[in-house]
């Protein structure tokens, strides 16, 4: 029998899910689920809105209103069904690829706008779906299937990519760092306008094996050791910083949303009739 | 005498999938991997702190009483 939790907000007939022995994906899905229920949030004014990708078969699994939408596309239905129905909760679930890649039109236009959108990014450091292909947040030297002799390209930072298109609350945590995620996806949740939180997950299988980086254990491992708290990492030199990643709330800031400016717009004409 | 009970350390052996992660993070070395599931071998050091529950990525293991 499952817990109290899973049997509220999960689909359970769809479980166990797909994902494969120690993907970090079920760790992530449930941090938002926890994140929700904390918050005491209504189920039925919770919209769910994945792409295409490993981490966007989430939906499926999550018992609220959900739509699996095509691949990079996710923000683009969200932003559509956010005009249509603003009181929804509205919540994105993407994968790197899907969220940078074919989607990376869509995130830094959602951020720009500030539209009321929580993103929530599983990173994986790769395409796991098909194969292990690198994706734009493989790091530069690791391998991938399509690049047997390490990725030449220099990867996204994800959350400074967020920041500068506009986003008003960006963040970062880790599937070792689960509470810190939680908390994370309340406080993007409570966001009035376009929240971006990337979770650094793991893809034992592709990415893992590839670039032999052990087993899903060794590489939660190696999330624990090389996070760094921004306050900390904010005073560590250069030199300190290398190999480390920052996690935290990296960026809040505060400006006009854009369903409440679409809505001003029409209240301006509803006022004349 | 025990004090600590099946329910209160709960694992739904269907699901697991046997990675150790809950294994490797557990502060009091409560479970192990049997037969290529999770198995838990010593109920009497549970804290019920929930770092299993926490971290388990197929939902197979969660603090139960509550």
């Amino acid at each position: 029998m499952p817990s109290q939790l899973v049997k509220e907000y999960f689909r359970t007939e769809n479980l166990p899910h797909i994902w494969c022995p120690g993907c970090g994906n079920g760790i992530v899905t449930r941090a938002i689920v926890k994140a929700i229920d904390n918050l005491g949030l209504n189920k039925d004014e919770i919209c769910v809105v994945s792409g295409i990708g490993c981490s966007s078969r989430a939906s499926g699994y999550l018992d609220f209103n959900t739509v699996h939408t095509t691949h990079g596309r996710a923000l683009a239905f969200a932003t559509g069904i956010k005009l249509a129905k603003p009181n929804l909760n509205v919540i994105v679930i993407t994968g790197d690829g899907d969220a940078s890649a074919i989607g990376g039109n869509h995130l830094i236009h959602a951020a720009r706008r500030n539209i009321d959108i929580t993103t929530i990014v599983f990173n994986n450091n790769t395409y796991g779906m098909t194969g292990g292909q690198y994706s734009p947040t493989t790091p530069t030297g690791d391998k991938g299937t399509t690049a047997p002799f390490g990725n030449i390209d220099t990867n996204f930072d994800l959350c400074e990519l967020a920041k500068a298109a506009g986003a008003t609350y960006v963040s970062r945590s880790t599937i070792f760092t689960t509470n810190m995620l939680i908390k994370q996806v309340e406080n993007g949740i409570k966001n009035k306008g376009f929240s971006f939180i990337e979770a650094l997950t793991t893809c034992p299988t592709y990415y893992g094996r590839k670039n032999r980086k052990g087993e899903a254990v060794d590489m939660m491992v190696y999330l624990k050791e090389n996070a760094i708290n921004i306050a900390a990492y904010d005073k560590l030199s250069e030199e300190q910083r290398e190999g480390k990643f920052v996690v935290g709330e990296i960026y809040k800031s505060n400006r006009p949303e854009y369903t409440e400016e679409y809505q001003r717009i029409i209240d301006s004409f509803s006022k004349g009739v | 005498m025990s004090t600590k009970t099946q329910a209160s350390l709960i694992v739904e052996k269907n699901w697991c999938k046997g990675c150790g992660i809950c294994v490797a993070f557990c502060p009091k070395n409560v479970l192990e991997i049997k037969d290529g599931k999770v198995n838990i071998k010593d109920l009497e050091s549970c804290i019920e702190c929930g770092q299993c529950e926490l971290r388990c990525p197929d939902f197979a293991i969660y603090l139960g009483g509550k």
